[in-house]
C-alpha cells in the first residue's frame, strides 16, 4: 500500500447527499478481475449520457474545478461493499475524500487502499463547500501525523480523528494482512481453544 | 456483566486486541461469489501467501450469471472470464464452489443456509453488503471488501473495532398483508439510511418471535440499508427447527449438543445496548418507496413527503415523482419478483396465492427469479411454475438478476420497476431505471394490476 503523510490540493466539490458506491462505480462495470482501469467509469453515468458524451456541468468534468480531494456530501459511500468504489476514486487521482459521514464498509475500503476518508462537521463541511465556490483554486492542506485539514489562506482549520492503528499503516504503508500473519501463532492457539464451537 | 446476543458472539470470536487500536475476531465461515473474489485471489497469489483455511470457505456464482439457458455457456465475454476465474482459483486452493448448474447453485444469501452451512452463534462473512441476512439464526453476519476477502484468506480473521448495539423492538401482530418485507421498510423509513451505521442491530419484541427464517432473514437483509453492518435476531426454536436435517447442519448428538450452546446465545435480561427503538406492529402497512435510497419509504395508502432537502429534491427528479403525491394508479410496466431479500420459497408462495385464477396486465413484463437452484425445484414441486406462467409471469433461472444488473436482466432507461429487492439507487436496475422497492404481495398485485393499487384496501 502506497503511504500517507501530508498532502496539498485543490478539491473537487460534490454536495449531494447519500452518494452510494452504486453512483461511484455501477455494477455494470464490476466484471474486471483485477483493480485496474477502474477510474475511467467513476461516477460513470452522472459524468457521461446516455451517448456517451461528456455531461459539462458536472464537477469532474469541468475545468475550473480540479485536484486530487473530493469534497463530498453526507454519509458518502453507502450501499454495495464493492471495494471497486475505492478503486475507482483512487484509479481517478484522488487520494482523500472528505465527507460529514462515511458509511461503515466504504471507509474501510478507503483505508485499505491508502485512500483517507476524512469525517468533519456539518458546519466545517459547510465551510469548505462555500470556500471552494469562492475560490476553485483553494488549496487544501491535509496532514495526517497532526491530524489536520486546513484551507491555506483562510480561517479554515479542523483536526480529525482516525483509529491510531489505520494511521500507522497509512503513514508506514503497511496493510492488515502483514499484522495479521504475525499473529498466526495466536489465531493457531485459538482454533485449538475453541474447536468446540467451530 | 450481561450481554447481548452480539456480545456473546463476538467475545468468543475475540483472539487478540490490539493496545488502542482494533480487535483480532476469528472468522467461522467465509462465503465468496466470483466479483468481489478474483483481486483477493491475486493479491494472495502475488505475495506468496496460502489460503489459510480453505474448508471454512464455501464459493457460488450468483451476481454476474444469467437466468436464462444457464446450461449453455455464458455469452459475455467478460461474464464468462470472471465466472472461470472463480472456478480456477476454487479448484486450486481446494474450496468448494457450487458453480452454475449445479443443484445448489444459487444467490449466496439464500444457498448458504438452505445448506445448512449458516448456523447460531457463528461469524460469518462475504464480500457483499447483504451478508447481514445470515444475522436471522443468531449469527455476526456481515459484509466485507476484496481487502478483507484477503485477509480472511491469509489468516481467517479480521481486524476489526467492535460496533455499538442497538436494538429495534416491535412488539403486537402485523395485519393482514404486512409482511417481514413492509416490517424493515417500515423501520428504515422511520431511522433513515445512516442511523444504523458504527452499530449491529438486533431485532426483538414479538413480531421476529413469530416470522419465519424466511421472514427474518428478509429483515436482517436490509440492515445495512440502515447503515447497520449486520442484524441478527436470537435463536430458538423456529431457528432450531429451520436447520434441522439440513445437509451441512450437526447431525444426532452433535446437533443436541449445538442446540444446548445456541440455547445460551439469546440477550440477558437486564443487558444494556447503546441505542434503542421500539415501534407498534399496528402501525405498520403495506410499504412502499419513492426516492432513490430505502429510506424514502411511505405507507402504500400515504402521499409522497415535502422535503427542503437538496438531495431530495433531485431524487424526487430522478423519479419523476412530486411532493405530496400518491403512487396508488401509477402505471407501471416491470415488476421484479427475486434478490437476497425476496427469493426464498416463502416468497413465491404469497405472490402464487394471489396470483392464482388472476392474469397479469399486458403492459406488464414479470419477472420471477428464485434465490437458487433449490428454491427452483420446490417452485415446480409445489406447483406454483403452473400458477405463474397461467397468470403470465415469467420463471427464471437463479441468480441476483436484475436486483443489480450486472447480467442482462435490465430495465429500460426511464421505466418503473416495482421490485422486491433491497435497493432504489439512481440506476441500480440498469441505466435510467426507476425502482419501488415493495414486498412480494405488493409486487404480484402491480403486475396483476399494471399500476400500483392499495392493497390494504383489497384485503380489508
Amino acid at each position: 500500500m502506497e503511504k500517507f503523510s501530508t498532502l496539498i490540493s485543490t478539491a473537487i466539490p460534490l454536495n449531494i447527499s447519500n452518494v452510494d458506491t452504486d453512483q461511484i462505480i455501477p455494477a455494470r462495470f464490476l466484471k474486471a478481475t483485477d483493480k485496474k482501469g477502474f477510474g475511467d467509469n467513476l461516477f460513470r453515468d452522472w459524468r457521461y449520457d446516455k451517448q456517451n458524451n461528456l455531461i459539462s456541468d458536472f464537477a469532474l468534468n469541468t475545468k475550473k474545478y480540479s485536484g486530487s480531494i473530493l469534497v463530498a456530501g453526507d454519509n458518502f459511500g453507502c450501499g454495495s461493499s464493492r471495494e471497486h468504489a475505492a478503486w475507482a476514486l483512487a484509479g481517478f487521482g484522488f487520494k482523500v475524500i472528505v465527507s460529514s459521514f462515511f458509511a461503515d464498509i466504504f471507509k474501510g475500503n478507503a483505508l485499505n487502499n491508502g485512500l483517507l476518508p476524512i469525517q468533519v462537521t456539518e458546519d466545517v463541511l459547510e465551510q469548505l463547500f462555500q470556500a471552494i465556490a469562492e475560490n476553485s483554486q483553494a488549496q487544501i492542506e491535509i496532514n495526517l501525523e497532526l491530524q489536520t485539514l486546513s484551507v491555506l489562506g483562510t480561517a479554515i482549520k479542523t483536526t480529525f480523528e482516525i483509529d491510531p492503528y489505520k494511521k500507522t499503516c497509512l503513514i508506514n504503508g503497511y496493510d492488515d494482512i502483514d499484522y495479521l500473519l504475525s499473529k498466526k501463532d495466536k489465531i493457531e492457539a485459538f482454533e485449538l481453544q475453541k474447536k468446540h464451537l467451530l | 456483566m450481561k450481554k447481548t446476543l452480539f456480545d456473546k458472539v463476538w467475545d468468543a470470536h475475540v483472539v487478540d486486541t490490539i493496545e488502542n487500536g482494533p480487535q483480532i475476531l476469528y472468522i467461522d465461515k467465509h462465503l465468496i461469489h466470483e466479483v468481489t473474489s478474483p483481486q483477493a485471489f491475486s493479491e494472495l497469489e502475488n505475495r506468496g501467501i496460502p489460503i489459510f483455511r480453505p474448508h471454512q470457505i464455501v464459493a457460488t456464482a450468483d451476481h454476474n450469471t444469467p437466468t436464462q439457458n444457464q446450461h449453455l455457456p455464458v455469452s459475455d465475454d467478460l461474464s464468462r472470464h470472471q465466472l472461470e476465474q472463480l472456478a480456477k482459483n476454487c479448484n486450486k486452493n481446494n474450496i468448494t464452489l457450487y458453480e452454475l448448474g449445479h443443484q445448489y447453485n444459487g444467490i449466496v444469501h439464500v444457498m448458504a443456509p438452505e445448506l445448512g452451512v449458516t448456523q447460531p452463534g457463528m461469524t460469518m462473512v462475504c464480500g457483499d453488503s447483504h451478508t447481514s441476512t445470515h444475522g436471522a439464526f443468531g449469527a455476526i453476519a456481515f459484509g466485507i471488501g476484496t481487502s478483507q476477502v484477503a485477509q480472511v484468506f491469509a489468516s481467517q480473521c479480521l481486524l476489526l473495532t467492535k460496533p455499538k448495539s442497538l436494538r429495534v423492538t416491535v412488539n403486537g401482530t402485523l395485519k393482514k398483508g404486512v409482511l417481514p418485507k413492509d416490517v424493515i421498510l417500515y423501520i428504515i423509513s422511520k431511522l433513515g439510511t445512516n442511523s444504523g451505521t458504527g452499530y449491529f442491530c438486533e431485532y426483538a419484541g414479538d413480531v421476529f418471535e413469530n416470522m419465519s427464517m424466511e421472514g427474518r432473514m428478509t429483515v436482517c437483509n436490509m440492515s445495512i440499508e440502515m447503515g447497520a453492518r449486520g442484524g441478527m435476531i436470537a435463536p430458538d426454536e423456529t431457528t432450531f427447527e429451520y436447520i434441522k436435517g439440513r445437509e451441512f447442519a450437526p447431525k444426532g448428538e452433535d446437533f443436541e449438543n449445538k442446540v444446548a450452546y445456541w440455547k445460551t446465545l439469546p440477550t440477558d435480561k437486564g443487558a444494556v445496548y447503546d441505542k434503542e427503538y421500539v415501534f407498534d406492529a399496528d402501525d405498520i402497512e403495506p410499504m412502499i418507496t419513492y426516492g432513490t435510497n430505502p429510506g424514502m419509504g411511505i405507507k402504500i395508502s400515504e402521499n409522497i413527503p415535502n422535503s427542503n432537502s437538496a438531495s431530495d429534491k433531485k431524487s424526487l427528479a430522478y423519479m419523476n415523482f412530486s411532493e405530496g403525491e400518491t403512487l396508488i394508479g401509477k402505471p407501471i410496466n416491470y415488476v421484479f419478483i427475486g434478490s437476497c431479500t425476496n427469493s426464498r420459497i416463502e416468497d413465491f408462495r404469497v405472490a402464487a396465492d394471489y396470483i392464482k385464477g388472476k392474469q397479469k396486465a399486458e403492459n406488464v413484463t414479470a419477472w420471477l427469479v428464485p434465490g437458487s437452484r433449490q428454491v427452483e425445484a420446490q417452485i415446480i414441486e409445489e406447483g406454483l411454475k403452473g400458477v405463474f406462467e397461467a397468470a403470465g409471469f415469467e420463471l427464471r433461472q437463479p441468480g441476483c438478476s436484475a436486483c443489480l444488473a450486472m447480467n442482462d436482466d435490465k430495465i429500460p432507461q426511464g421505466e418503473y420497476c416495482v421490485s422486491t429487492s433491497n435497493r432504489n439507487f439512481e440506476g441500480r436496475q440498469g441505466q435510467g431505471s426507476r425502482t419501488i422497492l415493495a414486498s412480494p404481495l405488493v409486487a404480484a398485485a402491480t403486475a396483476v394490476e399494471g399500476a400500483i393499487i392499495d392493497i390494504s384496501k383489497q384485503l380489508a
